[in-house]
């Protein structure tokens, strides 16, 4: 039997090191069982999670699982009984997330070993490359890869064959094969834990597509917030090497390739591919205006190639399945599967892969298994900064790139952030403006200024100073904003603001007329109350009140003095009576 | 502060970092992270030396330092809070968290402690969001926090470096 536990990032931060730590003391020398890692599973809300395998049939799934549980589950795997650990075993409604699933980019995460390239090669590992590199021109692969469907994962959705073939059709031997893997959306995940739980994937994908557009050298730009991802896809690309993967004759099939990877040093605006190339030369990532498109004169002015870590992570899989069975799965417009980062206030949060076609309300509901603690689903956010906030009677959209932006928002790179009733959409607009804000590089008007007016309007709008027309305004700036700026940033930065003022519109004007924040979540909106009635003159709040705002004699009603309180809530959190309101 | 002895070893860290790039000026982000690993900032008197050596000016370097939020040009605290301000800790309530360390610790996104323990800053995702709100404390990272919860695990650190005095 073999022992493994789940280390990805998440699983990490749940304590999964410590839990390996403890099942590698529990071992005796004796043991016949092994012990091993695996990467990121997907179902975070279980983590740590540690799985029992025998040979390839996974014979019990244990969450939650502390330091302390170590040495019993090392006995019962021991004795060869595992009724004493049934406990951990994972309930099966909790099962569902992953079963509901279909798995191609991520169809090796979390079941083999991300720092092992035979784990990877059991499972089919570099048969893609080899048959592409033996068997197939570049002209082919190309016209598989049209066949599939396959579209840009990293969230535009345009066909990745035609961008391979304009790479391949540009003059010049120099050519650069580039994925980007600045992952800098916030509430995304997906491509973290593609490179952290399966970087051979990723490499594979993209030497194939290397080969297809005839480059002789292919670069992963990757965030420098994912050092654990970094860690392995350094292992992973020595690995290659000496296997032979990597380097000069690969296969003996006389094609070369370099790999390296470069470090990106935080800035959302380097997932624009021609800021990401600005970066890559080692200058600030503003973007280049377009045309040239890279596919002509990107990388040091040569015709480079530009995709996100989970298209190619479809790539050896539909040379392996061939092109058909790619584009078997989802819609006229939409083909194959794609990865979301679901979290949020919804039950069950992580990483969640099915094909195209399925609704969000089957994601949020059915995987994802609802909102906690029975609240009401208001909106789910899709496509971060760049998209928008899809409302509860529109849960019925198909996952599809189409459907999707008819609603406002995008398919995004698959951040699925989910908000219930307690969430002001204001707010969010608000925070995502802030963000947008901060990011802009500067370069052009619209976009550095536009997002900051915008900002500021929506600031005071929260605080209580909003004023009438200020929605009009919004959306004045908005429409000049996406008409006048230069790239993807600006052109996307009022999408939260558009979609919320369209779906919400009455939260923005209780805010403004009334000033009320409906879903009680805006500080300076707000004002604690306490009910005489219910009081019972315990004195816990008086005495916690930072500002000492509350008085009132024991075994009396207390009140709260408006002209003091901060509206910090730690009264209406600490009073076990429900005496104290909040409106 | 270091001695003289100390500082070379600084600099000739940094020169294996330039020869192993060729001083090419288009690995200046490669190059300045190096430099940040060994100085834990980038000093005035790195950005000039830098530039010099890759063939660049000051201004561009200064420029590439300030642009990525990766980059510091001042020193930090010995525990570095990087507190997540994602979409997912958003909806979860990162600014409460926020609050609770501005007041325990009394600094600012980007101050540090008058003691030079803790600095904080906000970071846009660390992509842990199923965990959210999330920090990283240097290489470490928490989840599911509450304000005090955060706090507690400050005190650890702490107390951490005391045991260490």
């Amino acid at each position: 039997m073999r022992i493994v536990v789940g280390e990805g990032s998440c699983g990490i931060a749940a304590g999964a090191g410590k839990v390996y730590d403890a099942l590698q003391t529990a071992m005796n020398p004796s043991d016949s069982f092994e012990l091993g890692i695996t990467g990121c599973i997907g179902m975070c809300f279980l983590e740590p999670i540690v799985d029992i395998y025998e040979g390839g049939d996974l014979l019990a799934r244990l969450v939650h699982v502390e330091a302390k549980d170590g040495a019993r589950i090392a006995e019962a795997v021991r004795g060869g009984d595992l009724s004493s650990i049934e406990d951990l075993k994972i309930q099966e409604e909790d099962a569902g997330f992953l079963n509901k699933q279909t798995r191609i980019a991520l169809r090796n995460c979390g079941i083999i070993d991300p720092t092992d390239l035979n784990s990877y090669k059991a499972r089919d590992g570099y048969k893609a490359l080899e048959k592409v590199l033996k068997t197939m021109t570049p002209e082919e692969v190309i016209e598989e890869i049209k066949t599939s469907g396959l579209a840009g994962r990293g969230g535009a959705g345009f066909p990745t064959w035609f961008k391979w073939n304009a790479a391949r059709g540009s003059a010049g031997e120099e050519k650069y094969l580039i994925c980007n893997a600045d992952e800098g959306d916030p509430g995304a995940f997906m491509d973290r834990a593609v490179i952290e739980s399966d970087p051979h994937n990723l490499i594979e994908g993209m030497l194939i597509a290397a080969y297809a557009i005839g480059a002789k050298e292919a670069i992963v730009y990757v965030r420098a917030e994912y050092p654990l991802a970094i860690i392995r896809l350094e292992e992973a690309i020595r690995q290659a090497t000496e296997a032979g993967l990597i380097g000069e004759n690969i296969l003996g099939t006389g094609f070369s390739c370099k790999f390296r990877y470069m470090a990106g040093a935080g800035a959302f605006v380097c997932g624009e591919e021609t800021a990401l190339i600005e970066s890559l030369e080692g200058k600030r990532g503003m973007p280049r205006l377009k045309p040239p498109f890279p596919a002509a004169a990107g990388y040091k002015l040569k015709p480079s190639n530009i995709n996100n870590v989970e298209t190619f992570a479809n790539v050896a899989w539909i040379i392996n399945n061939g092109g058909e069975a790619f584009a078997a799965m989802g819609t006229e417009g939409s083909k194959g599967t794609k990865v979301f980062a679901l979290t949020g206030k919804v039950k069950r949060g992580g990483l969640v892969e099915i094909p195209m076609g399925q609704t969000l309300r089957h994601v949020i509901f059915d995987i994802g298994g609802g909102i906690r603690n029975e609240k009401k689903i208001k909106a789910v956010q899709m496509g971060g900064p760049s998209g928008g906030c899809i409302p509860e009677n529109l849960l019925d959209t198909v996952i599809d790139y189409k459907a999707l932006s008819a609603t406002g928002a995008i398919m995004g790179s698959g951040g699925m952030v989910v908000m219930d009733e307690n969430t002001c959409m204001v707010g969010m607009a608000r925070f995502f403006l802030d963000f947008t804000s901060k990011e802009s590089c500067g370069k052009c008007v619209h976009c550095r200024i536009g997002t900051k007016r915008m900002l500021e309007i929506l600031t005071r709008i929260v605080s209580g100073k909003g004023e009438e027309g200020d929605i009009e305004l919004l959306e004045e700036l908005c429409n000049a904003i996406k008409d006048g700026a230069l790239c993807g940033l600006g052109q996307t930065a009022p999408n939260p603001v558009l979609t919320t003022i369209r779906y919400f519109r009455d939260e923005y004007e209780a805010h403004i007329k009334e000033k009320k924040c409906p879903a009680k979540e805006c500080v300076e909106l707000l004002s604690y109350k306490i009910d005489p009635d219910t009081c019972k003159g315990c004195t816990l709040c008086a005495r916690k009140c930072p500002v000492q705002a509350i008085s009132g004699e024991v075994k009396n009603p207390h009140a709260i003095d408006q002209d003091i309180c901060i509206k910090c809530g730690q009264c209406y959190t600490l009073c076990k009576f429900g005496a104290i309101s909040v409106e | 502060m270091c001695k003289n002895d100390c500082k070379d070893e600084k600099m000739k860290a940094l020169d294996l970092v330039l020869d192993a790039h060729d001083h090419d000026s288009g690995s200046l982000i490669t190059i300045l992270q190096k430099a940040q690993d060994i100085h834990g900032y980038l000093p005035a008197e790195i950005i000039y030396y830098v530039a010099a050596q890759t063939g660049t000016t000051p201004a561009k370097v200064m420029g590439v330092a300030t642009f990525y939020t990766q980059f510091r040009l001042e020193p930090v605290g010995k525990y570095l809070i990087m507190l997540c301000k994602g979409t997912a800790c958003h909806v979860n309530g990162s600014d409460r968290i926020e609050a609770a360390i501005t007041n325990e610790l009394e600094i600012t996104n980007g101050q540090t402690t008058k003691d030079g323990l803790f600095t904080l800053k906000n970071v846009a995702c660390l992509g842990c969001c199923s965990l959210s709100p999330v920090m990283m404390v240097n290489e470490e990272t928490f989840g599911t926090l509450t304000p005090e919860k955060a706090i507690s695990i400050l005190n650890d650190f702490r107390n951490r470096k005391e045991e260490e005095a």
